[in-house]
């Protein structure tokens, strides 16, 4: 059985002694580099370009401007083709831009024989623009006379409300408190660890094929052909092992702009390669959010009434726009159902760097807020904040009254109980009584979390497999789910060794994605690749097995009902004798004169169904006050994910995830000059993302609930983990020193700010605590 | 990729300053963790190179018989941190090379390099003012020695002449005996961070009292600096917990912290008077003193 064991990584031996070959190991004779001229404004129009001096650069084989480019605009969100208007993604962007949006804006881009060269050359590149008033503030953006960042389009991208689980004001109006606050979080990076890199070459007069760092190698393929206006099977992408993604992948970034130089350049290999200023600079990031809840609860506890406004930053291009409001918004009908819920949310443009998926796609924000209310409207009633949560989460079979969908598994009660064990909630609460005053406080803290599996019904969920059997016995495995470093082959091949009763060793995944021959599958995102692969490869599995059986009885002259497969072999049902093995099974079916032919079967699979998942994150803080410092002493994240395919990856997801949400929660931030657009820190030096000593030990632990809608009874886990840790910092700080803190990053600034505020230090120097 | 014109490596101290005279437009480069960083934001100003990494006359860390200590300009912060020397007489330049970068620049940035890069923020700087450390200049017309208070002239300056090295830096016996320090890096990270304060204490004691009271800051001013109001209100103050809050009300008449979009002037001068009071502690703690 190899669902459920921590088998080793398929790639883990290729990767740790180099052999695993990256976008960047590839080489293609005299390929040319490319850079890009940014703009050094944030807003503006460019009135004058000027490249003679960059041309004269020995090296420098071409350069081009927003004139050169095609005037059609594109959208660069990786999500699939939408058939309906009214998910459509916007169109906004061009392959060089003469209106100047953020301050890095792509102006024009030398071609060169050299990076050097290049970079040289695109310095002696003279803009001059026509400046406007950068618009980086909401109420700004928002002002009746505000100019539109796009013009003919209003600087709100999206706008939606809904309700759901009944009247909302007259639940409101029924509570015995209503609790208010105002959120803010700040823009962070996905900081993964290879930049984003792609080139591309002609390998015919009409064929470009691209190769690229990418989450999302067959949505590229139809983006790339809009940008360029070529048919779709002019164009091939293949994705080679990546260093990560975290969303910053599931966007067309590089790929419209090497296929267009290499086909300007008359199929001559074009690489660009991003230092990492430039991929923090001018990829894509988290949106930051202001959001207001008022939330109404009964002196029993009960949850009755929330109402949440929230309002999302997309920065200067629409990129996932909108979607990334309401897919956060959309997870609270899962986590507290029974309440009457209000959701109001607007995306807007600004003229700062752009937001586009990063994991967890919205929800980090809005259950940032939603969490940090609920810590407050228990404490409003007097109610431990363990006990709160208890009474009011979903529990399997509530329904989920946003989508009118039964919640089928759902381990959250007993998430938090195992969460609340672990930290020794009742003990610690009693022992840090005494550090409630002074400079030294101490406090515990906790948030819940629900995410979904995939994006159904919002997009399609369309997942393809091949299974072919090998001459030597073993199988061979094509999936268009998109391994990116988070272990989605590993899992397939488990998927597979498990359904056909294969060794694990024997199951092999074909690593590359290659647009013209791997099966169709939208990509990495949304924490959807297990969940939603593992019905198209638990039929796929399902059929070979039975064609192996066919083939077996026919060899055997056996009825294929009397015969299974049991760890590789044939054996006879009713004696559990072996009949064959598989190898001798295979060089049958390939090279009997008459009878088999190679064995394989192949699955398209669309997904209609969506399992929620939950989870929580509990932890125990210092809090030093004069030194604006918290110092997590304990974390541990619980997760219902349904089954669990394999524990050490999956602890893997979790601990990756609690780091990047510890990071979110008390130090990661884009630091912006509110005049000028300028970005202070686009670096790993004054960009704080945290390093392995800035992390306490990371603990997890799974509830493993069974998923009836799963092939193997497994649900989302690549994006969960993110989500609760800061909120749960957040109330484990209220808790430590009775401040609400309800800006994000809690970095010893904010921290220092909130302490002067409330006079526990003087800005002076002097303390009074 | 790098655009380096040239570069020269040196065989000896002697031909690297010959180099430097030929070349006046070079500049030196040791480990490199500095200057590659300005190269690959293209400044130009680095495209000359005189390379005098690993020599091994800058290279070692010794106690002459005089006691004094000598450490090379070359020493590596690894090499500081593993060094019995260092450990055992100054150990406040063990906390401060631990601190500094990562491993991987640790292994490779030198003392040398820290101070004559003449930044406010360098850990090695900080601690040896504490220690009143002599840096020695080597040049064309031979050697001179300076404290290093008067090394620097401003952000990003120091005083070098035309053709001149630092070789070592020395540490005389009457300011390290005895004697016992602590460094207070306050960065955002633990690691791979530059200081937003670094705070340097060395200290004597004698029969319940402060009798030698040295404290340095990093980041406090355009220049690492030395605390003298503070230093004079306590010398041969009783250690009492009286001490720390005296040196807290002092310190502030000595900095001159500036507000950059990396901390607030409050904010930095909020960490330097809590860091000049924990900073001390830890001192005296090691001195084997506690307050009471």
């Amino acid at each position: 059985m190899a669902v459920g064991k921590s088998v080793k990584r398929i790639d883990a031996v290729a990767k740790v002694t180099g052999r695993a070959r990256y976008t960047e190991d590839f080489f293609e004779p005299d390929m040319l580099t490319a850079k890009y001229v940014r703009s050094t404004i944030a807003h503006g129009r460019v009135t004058a370009v000027n490249t003679d001096k960059a041309r004269q650069i020995e090296g420098v084989e071409a350069v081009f401007t927003y004139e050169d480019v095609p005037q059609t605009t594109f959208a660069t969100a990786g999500h699939p083709m939408a058939l309906s208007e009214v998910h459509k993604d916007v169109e906004d962007r061009l392959l060089l831009t003469r209106d100047v949006r953020f301050m890095g804006d792509e102006i024009a881009i030398v071609v060169a024989r050299n990076e050097l060269a290049a970079s040289e050359a695109a310095g002696l590149v003279e803009v001059e623009y026509e400046t406007y008033d950068p618009l980086i503030d909401p109420e700004d953006i928002l002002a009746q006379d505000a100019r539109p960042i796009h013009e003919g389009r209003s600087n709100i991208v999206g706008e939606h409300n809904y309700t759901f689980g009944g009247d909302v004001d007259q639940a409101f109006d029924q509570a015995d408190h209503v609790v208010e606050g105002r959120f803010a979080t700040a823009m962070v990076q996905h900081c993964q660890l290879e930049n984003h890199i792609a080139h591309a070459y002609m390998d015919d007069l009409d064929k470009i094929v691209i190769v690229s760092s990418t989450q999302i190698p067959h949505i590229a393929r139809r983006i790339v052909g809009e940008a360029l206006g070529m048919p779709l099977s002019r164009i091939r992408v293949i994705k080679p092992f990546l260093g990560g993604g975290f969303g910053n992948k599931q966007d067309v970034v590089l790929e419209p702009m090497v296929a267009f130089l290499t086909l300007k350049l008359n199929g001559r290999a074009v690489q660009i390669n991003m230092t990492r200023e430039e991929c923090m600079l001018c990829t894509r990031n988290r949106h930051p959010f202001y959001i207001d809840v008022k939330t109404g609860v009964m002196n029993d506890g009960t949850l009755v009434a929330r109402d949440m406004d929230a309002i999302s930053i997309t920065g200067a291009y629409a990129s996932h726009g909108h979607a990334i409001a309401a897919a956060g918004g959309s997870k609270q009908s899962s986590l507290y159902p029974k309440a009457a819920t209000r959701f109001h949310a607007r995306t807007l443009y600004a003229n700062i760097p752009v937001a586009g998926a990063m994991r967890a796609y919205g929800t980090p924000q809005v259950i940032y807020a939603l969490e940090c209310a609920t810590e407050d409207a228990a404490r409003k009633i007097g109610m431990d904040p363990v006990e709160f949560r208890l009474k009011n989460v979903a529990r399997q079979g509530d329904i989920n009254l946003l989508s009118n969908k039964e919640i089928l598994s759902c381990g959250l009660v007993e998430c938090l109980e195992r969460g609340r064990d672990f930290i020794d909630w009742n003990r610690k609460k009693k022992d840090y009584e005494q550090f409630k005053t002074g400079p030294i406080r101490k406090g515990l803290g906790v948030a819940c979390l629900s995410y979904a599996s995939g994006t159904y019904p919002v997009c399609v969920e369309i997942a393809g497999s091949r299974i072919a059997l090998n001459q030597d016995g073993t199988v061979h495995v094509l999936v268009g789910a998109t391994e990116i470093g988070q272990g989605s082959d590993t899992v397939v091949a488990q998927m597979v060794a498990q359904t056909l009763s294969f060794p694990y060793e024997d199951v092999l995944v074909v690593q590359a994605q290659d647009t013209d021959v791997t099966p169709f599958d939208t990509g990495a995102y949304a924490s959807r690749q297990a969940y939603v692969v593992s019905n198209a490869v638990f039929k796929a599995a399902n059929q070979l097995r039975d064609r192996i059986l066919a083939h077996a009885g026919i060899m055997t002259d056996e009825d294929p009902k009397h015969l299974d497969i049991v760890n590789a072999r044939i054996v006879d049902n009713r004696t559990s004798e072996a009949v064959m093995d598989m190898k001798t099974l295979a060089i049958d079916s390939f090279y009997h004169k008459e009878r088999g032919g190679q064995l394989t079967a192949e699955i398209s699979y669309k997904t209609t169904t969506n399992a929620p998942v939950f989870g929580c994150t509990f932890v125990d803080v210092t809090v030093d006050i004069p030194l604006c410092k918290i110092t997590v002493n304990q974390i541990i994240n619980v997760h219902d994910s349904g089954v669990i395919i394999n524990p050490v990856q999956a602890a893997g997801q979790v601990h990756g995830g609690a780091f990047m949400g510890l990071g979110a929660a008390l130090s990661e931030e884009f630091l912006i000059d509110p005049e000028s657009g300028y970005v202070y820190n686009n670096n790993l030096l004054d960009y704080k993302f945290p390093t392995f000593t800035d992390v306490p030990p990371l603990n997890h632990d799974f509830v493993e609930t069974f998923e009836p809608t799963s092939g193997y009874g497994n649900k989302a886990l690549g994006e969960p983990p993110v989500v609760s840790p800061p909120p749960a910092i957040r109330n484990a700080v209220l808790d430590a020193t009775g401040i609400c803190i309800n800006t994000l990053p809690m970095s010893p600034h904010t921290l220092f700010s909130a302490f002067k505020s409330h006079g526990f230090l003087d800005g002076k120097g002097g303390q009074h605590v | 990729m790098f655009n380096i014109e040239t570069h020269i490596k040196a065989g000896s101290v002697q031909e690297a300053i010959s180099l430097l005279m030929e070349n006046p437009n070079a500049r030196l480069i040791a480990g490199g963790t500095d200057v590659l960083i300005k190269l690959r934001e293209g400044k130009p100003a680095f495209r000359h190179l005189v390379d005098i990494h690993g020599l091994a006359e800058l290279n070692g860390i010794e106690k002459l018989p005089d006691n004094t200590l000598v450490i090379g300009s070359g020493t590596t912060f690894t090499q500081a941190i593993e060094s019995d020397i260092i450990q055992t007489h100054i150990p406040i330049l063990t906390d401060a090379a631990g601190s500094v970068g990562g491993p991987q620049i640790r292994n490779v940035a030198t003392i040398g390099g820290n101070i004559c890069n003449g930044v406010t923020s360098a850990d090695s700087a900080s601690p040896l003012f504490s220690l009143n450390a002599l840096l020695s200049l080597q040049g064309p017309d031979g050697t001179r020695h300076l404290p290093i208070a008067d090394f620097y002239k401003g952000p990003g300056r120091v005083d070098l002449g035309p053709g001149e090295i630092l070789t070592a830096i020395r540490i005389r016996p009457e300011d390290y005996e005895q004697a016992f320090g602590y460094y207070y890096k306050y960065a955002m990270r633990n690691a791979m961070d530059i200081a937003t304060i670094g705070c340097a204490v060395c200290l004597k004691t004698s029969g319940g009292t402060l009798t030698d009271y040295r404290l340095a800051f990093g980041v406090a001013g355009p220049v690492p600096i030395r605390c003298r109001e503070a230093e004079k209100a306590v010398k041969g103050h009783p250690l009492t917990p009286a001490l720390l809050e005296k040196i807290a009300a002092t310190v502030v008449r000595d900095v001159n912290p500036r507000t950059s979009w990396r901390a607030s002037k409050e904010f930095r001068l909020n960490i330097i008077t809590e860091l000049s009071k924990r900073a001390t502690k830890k001192a005296l703690t090691r001195a084997g003193e506690e307050l009471s």
